[in-house]
């Protein structure tokens, strides 16, 4: 059977390895590259469904791992799906929990038979394999599911990495298999094998053959090098193929995005935009205002004087500053901003990637966010240069 | 600014207030409540959120303790509080108490007054008082004063000097108001104090009165510690002293039954600390202000409104402690697919599920305190709008049957 999915490539950049493309989902067409938000517990900290879609927000990310505990399975299958259970009428990918085996890793132990937690809510043992969260994400009814990978840290090498990409390759068998929804709900493969190149593309091999309707990179973003890390990616969109999205897991500062496209990847995610707004920090062209800071208390200009945001719109830096004490509203504003600084991000790749400028594009991001080519950071420059964008 | 009596029944006033404010543009109607803020921001709502809920009031209400450690960040501003805050065009009111956050008594004197900050505690003299309501720029503040709540018992003496002070902090802020170019157009609200010693009570009315102020607020009539009947009868003695054409406002009041029988006794508007307070508990505005219903919808609604915790079966629950409301953090509403309340036309119970509020309250989601604000302002700006068209139909005593009955 055919997926529920299709990408269809509107443009490629002619000198990088940067696309546009439309990908049809069974609850909207996603423009990429695109920037996924990231919804842990069926909702946007803090912002209504509406005013997600307001800043047209195409898609966002649910956790299987905090929805299966709370409220669990049974009741968003009656509440028909996280769409329904949230309100949301968009597309939605959901994880496969196994992220949360790095972050909550003296909770878990890993066997071939799948995860098994100590759930932090009760203290029950429970197993999460492979099948079970595929069972989860098919009451999600996600329009994008991921496979359960065995998810080492990308600080460790040797043995362990080997391990967990095969491991990974047979867990995505037995997902596969137990896919109940094949006409609604897309299931991706998550390419491991550490910062190993060979592991790296026999993984790919595998799990090329596989035939799924799409692929991410995982096992990166988790703390190491940024050599290391633009490497494994490159290596990952040369072997991908053309015609599947590509995914690329945990990725969300503003350089990390316009590199990674320039590398080949169509899809992002990350907690770090909404995450750093609930700590007073706005994003801006420039890097970051930390609005807690005293030096905000008399500075009557928007976040940024060019954002087209509701907040930016209404609100100063001043009045964040002295909102951020007291009450709720102000993480609201800056999440807003900050949503929306990602998503106009994203559609101004696409734009210039449609109208073949995007090397172009990349040369001013560069020069906006770090002021002079000193500053630039070395790995992004040398990432660039493979693909035959020389930052001047 | 001009007020217009429609209608006198049975001591309530419904009316307007025409002219209103800075620009002379604005209306109220009364009985009415003001839109509470903290620091200027309708708890937990952005512009967009608190634009989505219907019949919002025009006065806003800013509370002195949440901004006032903020009056040297206005001054340099320059263009006055409501602009700073996003709201350029609301008709502003500047109260001196936060009635959601009590301050501790016993720190006012005759030459100042306390509020507490998220600083801590901020003294104010009658020539600071005025500088911030000068960098603020409202359309009304209320006057500085000495409001503590007095516990029953209270000497005379301490009632007289609540009033005296009162008084003279009056002339004192009068005479400095008169004095600003820049709070031309900004109205007084005098302050009537006396705890529950009527004679005082009397003298604070009679001689606020005198003074040219652009209406009253009657100030310590909210403590739990005296009966009942005994305040309300005080506050007629007080209401029938006021002259009919200036507004009558009321601090600390927001139960749908206390508004009701301060509404009988002639006060015009209510703070809308309400709401919030319940949004800060996890519970939702459940009761019901329909009085026109007609009986075939009355049983239907009476056997679908079961959960809401005052019952209508006339049983009080022993766990309830706030009547009017459901809370949502109860194991009950976990597959509860309903809207918090049937019929309710806001955008939380349009778009969301009693379940799912109960979700976003057990995982500590912010979008819960978005959602029940959603819904508790609209409900309760609701049950204000149905409290003027009772009076409009002459229909008030099927309103306060009605509410009667869901009280505990």
């Amino acid at each position: 059977m055919a997926a529920p999915l299709s990408l269809q490539l509107v443009a490629e950049c002619r000198v990088t390895k940067a696309r546009l493309c439309r990908l049809r989902l069974p609850h909207h067409t996603v423009l990429t590259p695109v920037f996924m938000p990231v919804g842990t517990q069926g909702t946007l900290k803090g912002i209504t469904a509406g005013q997600l879609e307001a800043l047209d927000c195409q898609i966002c990310l649910g956790n299987t791992y905090h929805l299966g505990n709370r409220p669990g399975p049974e009741l968003i299958t009656k509440a028909k799906g996280l769409h329904g259970f949230m309100n949301w009428k968009r597309a939605l990918l959901t994880d496969s929990g196994g992220f949360q085996m790095v972050s909550l890793v003296e909770l878990s132990e890993v066997t071939e038979e799948g995860v098994r937690f100590c759930s932090p809510y009760d203290g029950k043992e429970t197993l999460l394999s492979p099948e079970k969260s595929i069972h989860i994400q098919n009451a999600l009814g996600s329009d994008i599911m991921m496979q359960l990978d065995d998810v080492v840290s990308s600080t460790i090498s040797g043995s362990r990495v080997e391990e967990a990409m095969y491991r990974s390759i047979r867990w995505l068998d037995r997902c596969i298999a137990a896919n109940r929804n094949l006409e609604k709900q897309n299931l991706f493969a998550i390419i491991q094998g550490g910062l190993n190149a060979e592991l790296r593309r026999v993984c790919l091999t595998e799990m090329i053959k596989r035939d799924v309707p799409g692929f991410a990179i995982g096992g990166l973003s988790g703390g190491e090098e940024k050599d290391d890390f633009w490497k494994m990616v490159t290596l990952s969109t040369d072997f991908l193929p053309r015609e599947k999205p590509r995914y690329l897991m945990g990725v969300g500062y503003a350089t990390d995005l316009v590199v990674c496209v320039a590398l080949g990847c169509d899809m992002f995610d990350c907690v770090f935009p909404t995450r750093t707004a609930r700590f007073g920090s706005a994003l801006v062209p420039w890097g970051s205002l930390q609005l807690k800071n005293k030096q905000y208390a008399k500075d009557f200009q928007p976040i940024d004087t060019e954002c087209n945001c509701p907040t930016c719109q209404r609100y100063t830096r001043a009045y964040l500053h002295t909102l951020y004490k007291s009450d709720t509203a102000a993480l609201h504003h800056i999440t807003i901003h900050n949503i929306a600084y990602q998503l106009h991000l994203m559609s101004a790749i696409r734009d210039s990637i449609e109208e073949q400028r995007f090397p172009l594009f990349i040369q001013s991001f560069m020069r906006r966010m770090y002021g002079s080519a000193e500053h630039y950071p070395g790995w992004a420059v040398e990432a660039l240069a493979t693909v035959n964008v020389r930052l001047e | 600014m001009k007020l217009i009596l429609s209608s006198v029944v049975n001591g309530c006033r419904l009316g307007k207030l025409t002219e209103v404010g800075r620009n002379g543009t604005k209306t109220i109607d009364f009985p009415g409540c003001l839109l509470y803020t903290r620091t200027g921001s309708a708890p937990h709502l952005t512009h967009d959120t608190l634009h989505l809920i219907e019949k919002v009031p025009e006065p806003v209400q800013l509370t002195l303790p949440t901004l006032a450690e903020h009056h040297e960040v206005l001054e340099a501003y320059k263009e006055g509080i409501g602009k700073f805050i996003g709201m350029p065009d609301s008709l502003l009111y500047c109260s001196l108490h936060d009635a959601a956050s009590p301050c501790p008594s016993g720190y006012n004197t005759n030459k100042t007054v306390s509020v507490w900050g998220g600083g801590g505690r901020i003294e104010l003299t009658v020539s600071k008082f005025m500088e911030i309501q000068q960098a603020f720029k409202p359309d009304w503040y209320q006057c500085m004063a000495d409001g503590e709540l007095l516990p029953p018992g209270t000497s005379r003496k301490r009632a007289k000097k609540s009033v005296d002070r009162t008084l003279a902090f009056l002339d004192g802020c009068l005479e400095m108001h008169k004095k600003s170019e820049v709070l031309k157009n900004t109205e007084i609200i005098g302050v009537v104090e006396g705890g529950d010693v009527l004679e005082e009570r009397l003298r604070s009315v009679r001689e606020t009165i005198k003074r040219p102020v652009g209406g009253f607020l009657l100030d310590g009539f909210h403590g739990d510690d005296v009966p009942n009947d005994f305040k309300l009868s005080l506050l007629s003695s007080v209401t029938a002293e006021l002259p009919e054409e200036k507004p009558r406002m009321i601090h600390g009041i927001g139960k749908p039954d206390e508004v009701l029988e301060c509404v009988t006794r002639g006060v015009d508007l209510f703070e809308g600390f309400f709401p919030y307070k319940m949004t800060e508990q996890g519970r939702a505005l459940s009761f019901n202000f329909k009085y026109k219903m007609d009986p075939e919808t009355e049983v239907l609604e009476k056997t679908s409104n079961g959960d809401n915790e005052v019952g209508s079966k006339g049983v009080p629950s022993e766990v309830n402690e706030t009547p009017f409301t459901i809370d949502l953090k109860r194991e009950k509403f976990r597959a509860d697919f309903s809207p918090l309340v049937e019929d309710c036309q806001c955008y939380c119970c349009k778009n969301h599920t009693r379940a799912y509020i109960y979700h976003l309250l057990v995982t500590n989601e912010l979008l819960a305190g978005v959602l029940l604000m959603i819904h508790n302002l609209q409900h309760y700006f609701g049950f204000f709008q149905s409290i003027r068209d009772a009076l409009r139909d002459n229909k008030m005593q099927q309103l306060k049957e009605l509410i009667t009955k869901q009280k505990s």
